[in-house]
């Protein structure tokens, strides 16, 4: 029923103004939100447990794990494809999570726009930076010792 | 209250000292009430009442002792003293309950016992706030029947499976527990508050009720379901035992499937 976006909430007008609700954007913002919080949560589960399996526990485990363990990963679309995903998902994830966070803690409406300001940014720049290394990862640094890079 | 005359005997046999109001067990407690009035300071400030009460007696019989007995400025609503208007929610040791649904005896005596206004609502005096905005997100929920079609000359027929769809949800007494007890709505009062979703909840899955995606509409809002964080404060606040949680969750499946 798309007509109930004219629906003009019955009021007193004797109550405080900070308990009127301005009427927000129409859509399914907030439910998508929510809806991304569950699934993106199933996905990490397996996202995360793989990588923790896979880098602390299989072969010499956490011994293991060096700058070469790391570049062999990458070498892999496999792996870079899982790393890729696990860092939006965990971001994207994240970052919704704080800003609901920011939402129910701060009371102010200058207060959360700031803090999500910075949050925003934040995210950007670790998506950016990470999805680029992930694609331009070269494992022959200067005197790499890998066999690769002979 | 003042006068205790003992209750006449019982036409009904009792066991031997099982009956009569003397044998009440008495206790002392102290009542320590947040106060506030405008008109004096603007300053909340608690103050402790020493009474001596019955096995059998409420919150609400130690707020009348002390208005009746002590300080008549105390003030507080209540109306029915039985747990059915819904008037006297306040935060007693820091869970919100009905004050006349409180039994002394099952405080801890030995510590003071604290009363305060329930939270996220404008205080006006003592243990009263304005309930306005809660009622106003009551009201845009639209709490009434909306019925397409032709009145019917009988009854709505409803069979007792759809009745029983959403009766947990027609228990509500309007008493704010719920809300006031919502760190969301604590927060800057905009959340809808589960109050409000609990009475959509009633109608939406009312079968004769035809304004059910109105309502769903209305509560797919920023401020509206979706702010729930399932917290559960509401349904331990609730004192009619609604499972107020799980009629949230139900409202927003039924928001998340009309919309896909
Ligand atoms: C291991 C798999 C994970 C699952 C199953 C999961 C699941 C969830 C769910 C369902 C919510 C929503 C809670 C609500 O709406 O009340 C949530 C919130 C949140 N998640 Fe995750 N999550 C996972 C991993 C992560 C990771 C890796 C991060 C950090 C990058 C994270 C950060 C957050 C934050 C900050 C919140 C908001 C907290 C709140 O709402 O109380 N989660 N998570
Ligand atoms: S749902 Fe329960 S706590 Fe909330 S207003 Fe109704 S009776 Fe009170
Ligand atoms: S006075 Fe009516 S519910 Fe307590």
């Amino acid at each position: 029923m798309a007509a109930t976006t004219e629906f003009v909430p019955p009021r007193s007008g004797r109550i405080d103004a900070k308990y009127n609700r301005v009427p927000g954007r129409k859509g399914n913002f907030e439910m998508l939100a929510w809806l991304f919080m569950r699934i993106s949560g199933v996905f990490l589960v397996v996202l995360i447990f793989g990588h923790l399996i896979t880098n602390l526990l299989v072969g010499d485990g956490i011994n293991g794990l060096d700058f070469g363990f790391v570049a062999g990963k990458w070498a892999d679309p496999f792996w870079q494809f899982w790393d890729l995903a696990m860092l939006w998902l965990a971001m994207l994830h994240g970052t919704n999570g704080v800003r609901t966070i920011i939402n129910d803690y701060a009371d102010k409406d200058r207060t959360r726009f700031w803090l999500k300001g910075i949050l925003y940014f934040a995210t950007i720049v670790i998506i950016t930076l990470g999805t680029l290394v992930i694609f331009t990862f070269d494992p022959c640094i200067p005197g790499s010792p890998l066999e690769i890079c002979k | 209250m003042s006068t205790e005359v003992s209750e006449p005997a019982s036409k009904v046999d009792l066991a031997p000292g099982a009956s009569g109001s003397g044998e009440i067990p008495q206790f002392d407690i102290t009542l320590r009430v947040r106060r506030y009035d405008p008109e004096v300071s603007e300053e909340a400030y608690w103050e402790d009442f020493e009474l001596t009460m019955y096995g059998t007696d409420r919150v609400l019989d130690a707020l009348h002792k002390v208005k009746w007995e002590i300080d008549g400025s105390l003030s507080f609503r209540r109306s029915c003293a039985h747990g059915v208007c819904g008037s006297d929610a306040m935060r007693i040791n820091g869970r919100n309950r009905l004050a006349c649904k409180t039994l002394l005896k099952d405080l801890d005596t030995a510590k003071p016992i604290t009363v305060e206004a329930i939270k996220g609502l404008p205080v006006e005096k003592d243990l009263i706030v304005d309930m306005e905005p809660f009622f106003q997100s009551y009201r845009e929920i639209m709490p009434f029947l909306v019925a397409k079609g032709h009145e019917p000359s009988a009854e709505r027929y409803q069979s007792p499976e759809d009745r029983e769809r959403y009766d947990d949800t027609t228990k509500c007494i309007l008493c704010a527990a719920c809300t006031s007890s919502c760190p969301v709505f604590w927060t800057d009062g905009q959340y809808f508050g589960p109050a409000a979703i609990v009475n959509a909840h009633r109608f939406i899955f009312d079968s004769r009720d035809d304004a059910g995606d109105m309502r769903l509409e209305i509560l797919n809002d920023k401020e509206g379901v979706w702010r729930c964080r399932t917290t559960f404060n509401c349904s331990e606040a609730c004192p009619r035992g609604i499972q107020v949680t799980k009629a949230i969750a139900e409202v927003k499946q039924a928001v998340l499937t009309r919309s896909i």
